[in-house]
């Protein structure tokens, strides 16, 4: 059955809407390919096969989501579910309540198998960092997922759910998506509620929906987007059908090339696919044009500033004294220290000084101050940048995925994300489609970015690209 | 010596919810039964913001007089302590809501006005009770109730130089926050919480070396710890040893202030934009509205009192504490034009029985209109002023108007003088004794014939007419 079995959560709906195929029954395969497969791939922290199974037998095929499993980052809360956010000090924290998110996919009919595996706090490019173990790329076990979002994208990649959601404050649902040849999405800023995900840095986190095709993760969105109260970032804007908005063609778009991106050193193979991609836009009836964003290179250096600074605020709250690990000390300080020692691991560790550091008196306007003032310009240049293109095509990632335990030196590891880091910056979508493949058969992903609440345009332009590539509509 | 003094006030707002969070802001309920995801600082919860607490945020600060801003930013203030459980609190620093303003005091030393630097919005932390006020054994136990209550921090110019100015600004400081209900400035309840700043100086020129007292909890103590401060500082620069720029805590029992651990006063706080909470933006006609809302202030109110109604500073003051009070006595002012009599009255005849039943005037049935006719009453002899404090408690209690009380104690005042004749023309037949030795010269044999008129009207006659028409009867 399960070479017949529907590739796109979009099939699955058809399928089951049109009685051929019931939720449970799809849960059941879903199941026999996680005991068959997560034990290698491992992009599982926790599952809840049992209770997902009674989820599907509840669920309503009339809904918009119909059953579907929908994997869950274990960084985004579910009531009575543990969410360890990848870290020791959270190893046996049970949600007392559900993100909002997790509240809107569940009321329109997901099933959540379980919670996926992270870089610990959503620290990380490869999920490495989880403190539990590492996830593999199911496109190559011998190589990392991306990350940090790497659990879900491996899920997806590997049929353990049709979607997934993930969060994005650098880069970490695109990167993997491209590194697991997914579709990540990153939405604007304010357009899906942060309530009830673990805050890594506050102004740059986003919760994006990690699928098999664009169409996908517009269904994803229609479920995803709307105004929280609970979320005071979260913006109240009139409901968009982004299924609907999916366009055939990319006429009449402007598709921007960022000039100062051009010398990077990134795999020919993604030059490649870059260049076929661009080809493939003008034939779609889009023009290219060329773009300047002078200081976009600078965007590494202000978020490796930017978000530990408020990743150092955000895991204070994790000092033993209500929940989480706590070590006992002689007094309150070394309680403190001994239990956020042996709960946070090394890069934690090291953001969170690095956040004290650009926080402290002294160093807050050479370092904090700063980088959120190149923050404005960055942003700036690209609405300006936005106004001359519709949207901007760059690649995800400069090198398709590397393999466990390669990249060792933390700065190499940042260098991964210096595609995907403005649009976080500047609180624009983003999304990385899958583009083909390297020589050596690894996904390549490619990026769309947009102007703020462009949302349902970037989605319609990625899916022409991807189908255009030869992906699924 | 030369002594400067800056205050830190901080003042929970009146709202029914927490800052951030739909929480209860009940005061004394079981610790930690208000508390919810977002106060607690559990992962993942957010802030939204109160807008009720904002409100009376922009009351405050336009009755001071403060700039508000149209655009203020909030900010984290970061530190561990187990009552703080985001480890940070959420609070304005670069860019407050209020700045500038100003609160008038009137001490001996005359009349000042003290300026504002800033009133800024922030939560409040929960309370940690330590080993000493509990009977566990080294344990310190945390109340997260008051955790994320809404604050508004105000802070003063180095504008006074006494205790007593200190002393006298929270206490007109606590006048206005209730006079607008802002709060319930109530300090032993912990809304009103103050840090004091004091620097004694030989050079009156010279600021001396800032010291501050953290978290005094009554007038008094803020009183006494300047006052000890004041004398420590001075005894300092008479010794020669220098004077710390540190944070002290003051001892209630020993009334004496120690320093604090450098580490609790050394915090690097490392503040920074508030990423979760966008910027507060004000509208200019709802601030326009606040302003037009707010009523004339109590020592507005207060000098209009002494200016044009004679009254005195004691009983303007008195009447002007809280504006209940202030607005009963202008309205039974508006139907009994003597204000003298009507602020004696109330400072003393209605404050006593308030005094005995507990109550404020609102809590009772004593109405403008009410009390203006019992006092009319008075003033037109239709019953005594002694006859009045009887017919006071019925109007308290039961609301009853004074005419109604007057018959139902049967305290009418006889001033109809056929019948107050009638009584003379009796006691004259009956006491003929008397009326020879009032003939004959002894004048003193008046008073003993009009108490027995009084007694035979049973009380009721006017005395002064009796005397009167016993006067014209005997000649």
């Amino acid at each position: 059955m399960s070479s017949e079995l529907p590739r796109t959560l979009e099939q699955y709906r058809h399928a089951v809407r049109a009685h051929e195929l019931s939720a449970e029954e799809y849960l059941d395969e879903t199941r026999q390919l996680i005991e068959r497969g997560d034990p290698q791939v491992k992009a599982f922290l926790h599952l809840r096969l049992d209770a997902a199974r009674s989820d599907a037998q509840a669920a309503d095929p009339s809904s918009p989501l119909a059953g579907a499993p929908i994997a869950v980052k274990d960084n985004i809360m579910m009531a009575g579910e543990r969410c360890t956010c990848g870290s020791r000090i959270l190893e046996h924290y049970v949600a007392p309540y559900s993100a909002t998110v997790v509240q809107s996919l569940l009321a329109a009919g997901a099933v959540v198998p379980g919670k996926t595996n992270l870089d610990e706090f959503a620290m990380g490019s490869s999920t490495e960092n989880s403190a539990f173990f590492p996830t593999h790329n199911p496109a190559d076990l011998s190589r990392v997922p991306g990350g940090s979002s790497g659990g879900s994208t491996a899920a997806v990649a590997a049929g353990f759910a049709l979607g997934a959601i993930g969060s994005d404050t650098g880069g970490s649902v695109r990167q993997p998506a491209a590194f697991c040849g997914v579709v990540g999405f990153k939405p604007t800023y304010g357009l899906v509620s942060r309530y009830g995900l673990v805050a890594f840095g506050s102004s740059l986190d986003c919760i994006g929906p990690i699928a098999r095709s664009v169409r996908d993760a517009a269904l994803m969105m229609n479920v995803m987007a709307a105004h929280d109260p609970k979320d005071a970032t979260s913006v109240r804007r009139s409901p968009v059908d982004f299924e609907a908005a999916l366009q055939p063609t990319l006429a009449g778009k402007r598709v921007g090339i960022i000039r100062e991106l051009q010398g990077l050193d990134v795999q020919p193979e993604i030059a490649a696919a870059m260049e076929t991609t661009r080809k493939a836009a003008v034939k779609s009836g889009a023009s290219l044009v060329d773009v300047s964003l002078p200081h976009i290179l600078s965007a590494l250096p202000v978020y490796y500033i930017i978000a530990p600074a408020e990743c150092s605020a955000n895991l204070g709250r994790f000092d033993g004294v209500r929940y989480g690990l706590h070590e006992d000390g002689r007094d309150m300080t070394e309680t403190y220290s001994k239990t956020r020692n042996a709960g946070f691991g090394t890069e934690v560790k090291r953001r969170i000084l690095i956040g004290a550091f650009v926080l402290s008196a002294g160093y807050y306007d050479a370092y904090y101050k700063k980088a959120s003032s190149v923050r404005q310009l960055i942003t700036d240049e690209l609405d300006a940048a936005l106004q001359s293109a519709d949207v901007l095509l760059t690649p995800t990632t400069p090198t398709t995925a590397f393999r466990l335990g390669a990249v060792t030196d933390p700065l190499e590891m940042y260098k991964a994300d210096v595609f995907t880091i403005p649009a976080n910056l500047a609180g624009v979508p983003a999304i990385s489609f899958p583009a083909g493949k390297d020589a050596a058969g690894l996904p390549i992903g490619l990026q769309l970015m947009g102007p703020r609440w462009s949302d349902a345009d970037i989605l319609s332009c990625a899916n022409v690209l991807f189908t255009a590539l030869g992906g699924e509509s | 010596m030369t002594t400067t003094i800056g205050l830190e006030i901080h003042v929970q707002l009146a709202t029914q919810t927490k800052m951030f969070c739909g929480c209860s802001t009940a005061f004394g309920d079981e610790p930690n039964t208000h508390v919810c995801p977002v106060c607690l600082g559990l992962p993942g919860a957010l802030p939204t913001l109160n807008a009720q607490a904002v409100r009376l945020a922009v009351r405050i600060a336009t009755a001071l007089g403060c700039t508000v801003h149209e655009v203020s930013e909030f900010s984290r203030k970061n530190y561990f302590y187990p009552d703080l459980p985001k480890s940070y609190q959420i609070t304005q620093f670069d860019h407050p809501i209020a700045t500038g303003g100003s609160l008038p005091i009137v001490t001996e030393q005359g009349a000042r006005s003290v300026r504002l630097t800033r009133a800024h919005i922030e939560e409040d932390a929960g309370k940690s009770m330590h080993a000493a006020d509990i009977t566990l054994g080294g344990e310190t136990l945390v109340d997260f109730n008051r955790c994320g209550m809404p604050l508004v921090e105000i802070v003063t110019e180095p504008d006074m130089q006494s205790s007593d100015e200190a002393y006298e600004f929270l206490r007109n400081l606590r006048r206005l926050v209730r006079w607008l209900g802002v709060s319930s400035g109530d300090m032993e309840k912990g809304v009103m919480r103050c840090d004091v700043n004091v620097s004694v100086s030989p050079d009156p020129a010279k600021l001396g070396t800032k010291v501050e007292i953290k978290n005094l909890n009554s007038f008094r103590s803020v009183k006494r710890a300047v006052d000890y401060e004041e004398q420590r500082q001075a005894q300092c620069i008479a010794d020669g040893t220098p004077i710390m720029m540190e944070s002290r805590h003051f001892d209630e029992v020993q009334g004496t202030t120690t320093a604090m651990r450098s580490k609790e006063a050394s915090n690097d706080y490392r503040y920074f934009p508030e990423p979760d909470l966008p910027l507060l933006q004000l509208d200019p006609t709802e601030l326009e509205s606040v302003r037009a809302q707010i009523p004339e202030l109590p020592w507005e109110m207060q000098s209009r009192f002494e200016r044009d109604l004679g009254l005195s500073p004691y009983d303007a003051a008195l009447l002007t504490e809280e504006r209940s009070t202030a607005e009963f006595f202008q309205q039974t002012i508006a139907l009994y034009d003597n204000p003298k009599k009507l602020a004696s009255y109330m400072e003393t005849e209605v404050a006593k029985l308030l005094n005995e039943r507990d109550k404020t005037l609102t809590e009772t049935q004593l109405t403008p209109a009410t009390l203006a006719g019992l006092l009319t009453m008075v003033e037109s002899n239709v019953i005594s002023n002694t006859a009045s404090k009887d017919v006071l408690p019925l109007l308290v209690d039961t609301g009853t108007t004074p005419t109604e009380a007057v018959r139902s104690l049967g305290l009418e005042q006889v001033s109809d003088t056929s019948a107050i004749e009638g009584f003379a023309r009796e006691v004259i037949a009956e006491n003929v004794t008397q009326v020879e030795q009032f003939k004959s010269g002894k004048e003193a044999v008046l008073g003993f014939l009009v108490g027995q008129l009084m007694k035979k009207s049973k009380g009721k006659a006017n005395p002064k007419f009796a005397g009167e028409i016993l006067r014209i009867l005997l000649k």
